[in-house]
């Protein structure tokens, strides 16, 4: 503050305070990184006790971006004019591009490349991998699974269902409407793997004659029906898996729907009926093409989900039983065979798999130009 | 948006009075469906009250429908956040999902926060200072939505493990924050974009710098569009299994209440009263956050679809 009083004229003494400040936020900068990596040292070796630990880190992280992000925006203020306007936008954009390059395009890049190598990615092998990824027998069952059961079964029924929910619960008491939604819409905050645990228990299986604990066999047997081991029969198994996903899905179908619904002009409908059309013509003609974007925003993003399906799998069977897919198969190669080569080869042909539904999907995006 | 206030769901449900037949089979079949969502759910609560030997004997059912009969207990839950009831069968001694609890916390909320924060600062300059390629910059991060996470996973492993940041907290925040940054980036840009400008014009003839105007101007007013997003990332990172197997899956003390769940799946497949009272605890959380801020996550949902 004390240069605003020098008589030397605001023009130069602030130049030179700001080159004086500008010294000083560099070195504060430099000592806050020094500090946060010590303090990452530190908390990821001390022995504190867990609690502790936790908070400080969350403490750390989030303080500590914000701490960088402060000192550096302040510190290209400082810099002359034409300095500034090239430093300004690098502060703004850079952390994200460099956090994309170094999570999202250059991994991308190095797998394509170990594709292409043996399992410790020391000798070329060509397209030794991608044999496996299109032969093996684990992959064509995956190929099946996720593009018969998961992609069909899956997206279509989860779709439906969303559909049913939103169009019959705008017709009925608001607060009948709420509290429907509300259950459909549950699942969306439960984990994957806390599914499997609910679903794994209706599957439960206990020999017959002895007291069934799973809803579903006792259902069964109620009816004099002799129990099944659902998660063992090949291929249907695959369908009480796709089950807790679209119970997990039509939440999301729905509430998307349901926003979709009530925007399709009243007067629309209301004129449609006076020309005599029934509740199902009405859906279909008028309804229906009104959504059309909106069904296949949805489905899109649903089919993304069953195409890259790994927990639910994971969790209920691991992969055996026939029920294998694609994620998990690269996951097990990765993590039970450590064979990188395989497991590069599995996640590009993933990505080749997903990405003409997500080009789809983000030309869809880019076309809604307003969100929120 | 207009639309929907011209016409509210009571005028409509008003207005379908008149078809009273058809409108009885729209709650007999909502009312089915509701019933069929929720019924999973309730067993699991219902069976994780319940003590070891009634789970193991009969349906959780029986204790709805007898619940004079029935014997309720917090023991299932003492056992799985590691404080047991004297006796407690000492299979069961390690679980331990309070460090879960707090694991995924210390996981969840930075992997949170970060990628916002990177995500908004990204989205203003997209929005609001000119420089050469940002179009193309912004259509270079939004098309790495692309990308499946599975893709990044064996090069960012063994970067981390060179670098030993493999197993750390940072490591799975970072990689949060890498796997969300371009819908986050997406969604805040629209949002930030369509802030009018002469909020902030009077403010740059002040001589406000760009961070002033991030800070002071733009953050408050991205409240809504930040909220949405954060509801959704939460329930992202906390339900997340992959990411956390890969990266954290090295020290049982390490791991999120997701890892401990399913490793609790695998040793105890069939004691259906701890692996309910674990399920649970790792649901809590989530669902308390999903209905306190439904409203936000319902919005970053629809984002956009409703207007085609």
């Amino acid at each position: 503050m004390q240069h605003a009083r020098e008589p030397r004229g605001p023009r130069r003494s602030r130049s030179e305070s700001s080159a004086g400040r500008g010294l000083l936020i560099a070195f504060a900068t430099v000592v806050a990184f020094l500090l946060l990596w010590q303090s990452f040292l530190f908390l990821r070796d001390a022995p504190l006790p867990q609690y502790l630990r936790a908070l400080l880190a969350v403490i750390w992280g989030v303080g500590g971006v914000i701490l960088l992000f402060s000192l550096f925006a302040n510190l290209v203020e400082q810099f002359p004019q034409v300095w500034r306007r090239r430093l300004v936008p690098l502060v703004f954009v850079g952390p994200a591009v460099l956090v994309v390059c170094g999570y999202l395009a250059v991994p991308a890049l190095r797998t394509l490349v170990s594709s292409f190598y043996d399992a410790n990615g020391q000798n070329f092998v060509g397209l030794a991998n991608y044999a496996y990824a299109f032969t093996s027998r684990e992959m064509l069952i995956s190929f099946r699974n996720n593009f018969l059961f998961w992609l069909v079964f899956g997206t279509g029924f989860s779709v439906i269902f969303g559909l049913i929910v939103a169009v019959m619960a705008d017709r009925t008491h608001p607060l009948f409407e709420k509290i429907v939604k509300a259950i459909i819409f549950m699942p969306m905050a439960i984990s994957m793997v806390g599914a499997s645990v609910i679903w794994k228990f209706v599957f439960e299986y206990r020999p017959p004659g002895a007291q069934q604990v799973g809803l579903l066999n006792a259902v069964l047997t109620a009816f004099g029906g002799s129990p099944k081991p659902w998660l063992l029969q090949q291929p249907w198994n695959n369908l009480f898996l796709v089950a807790i996903f679209i119970w997990l899905q039509t939440g999301f179908a729905m509430v998307v729907f349901s926003a979709a619904i009530k925007a399709v002009p009243e007067e629309l409908l209301e004129a449609a009926r006076i020309d005599g059309a029934n509740e199902l013509q009405v859906f279909f003609h008028i309804t229906l093409p009104n959504i059309k974007g909106t069904v296949v925003t949805v489905s899109t993003t649903i089919i993304l989900g069953a195409l890259k399906i790994f927990d639910i799998v994971q969790s209920m069977t691991g992969g055996n039983y026939g029920t294998q897919v694609i994620a998990n198969v690269q996951y097990t190669q990765m993590f039970r065979q450590f064979n990188y080569g395989r497991a590069a080869a599995v996640a590009i042909v993933l990505f080749v798999v997903v990405l003409p539904i997500m080009i789809y999907n983000l030309r869809d995006f880019s076309k809604r130009t307003e969100a929120f | 948006m207009s639309v929907s206030t011209l016409t509210s769901p009571r005028q409509r449900a008003g207005h379908h009075r008149r078809v009273k037949p058809g409108l009885v089979l729209v709650y007999a079949v909502l009312i089915f469906l509701a019933v069929v969502w929720i019924t999973p759910t309730l067993g699991l609560l219902v069976s994780s009250f319940r003590p070891a030997e009634d789970v193991a004997a009969t349906g959780w059912w029986t204790a709805v429908a007898h619940p004079g009969e029935a014997e309720f207990t917090l023991r299932n839950y003492r056992a799985v956040l590691g404080m047991p009831e004297p006796g407690e069968n000492p299979r069961f001694k390690n679980i331990n999902l309070q460090t879960g609890v707090i694991n995924s916390l210390a996981v969840a909320v930075p992997a949170t926060a970060i990628p916002i924060f990177i995500a908004a600062v990204a989205a203003y300059g997209f929005a609001w200072i000119k420089f050469p390629g940002r179009r193309w910059l912004f259509v270079f991060i939004v098309g790495l939505m692309s990308v499946p996470l599975q893709v990044s996973l064996i090069p960012v492993l063994q970067d981390y493990m060179k670098i030993g940041l493999n197993g750390t907290y940072l490591g799975v925040w970072l990689a949060h924050a890498g796997f969300g940054l371009p819908l986050a980036v997406y969604l805040l840009y629209n949002y930030i974009s369509s802030l009018p400008r002469d909020i902030f014009e009077s403010a740059f003839i002040d001589g406000a710098t760009h961070f002033t105007i991030f800070t002071r101007l733009i953050l408050p007013l991205s409240t809504p569009a930040l909220a949405s997003f954060a509801t959704f990332q939460f329930l992202w990172t906390w339900n997340d299994l992959l990411v956390a197997l890969v990266f954290l899956s090295a020290d049982a003390g390490n791991q999120v209440l997701t890892q401990k769940l399913l490793g609790m799946m695998g040793a105890f497949g069939q004691d259906w009263h701890m692996l309910t009272a674990g399920a649970f605890v790792s649901m809590i959380i989530p669902l308390i956050v999903f209905f306190l801020l439904q409203r936000y996550f319902v919005r970053g949902l629809t984002a956009g679809s409703v207007k085609q």
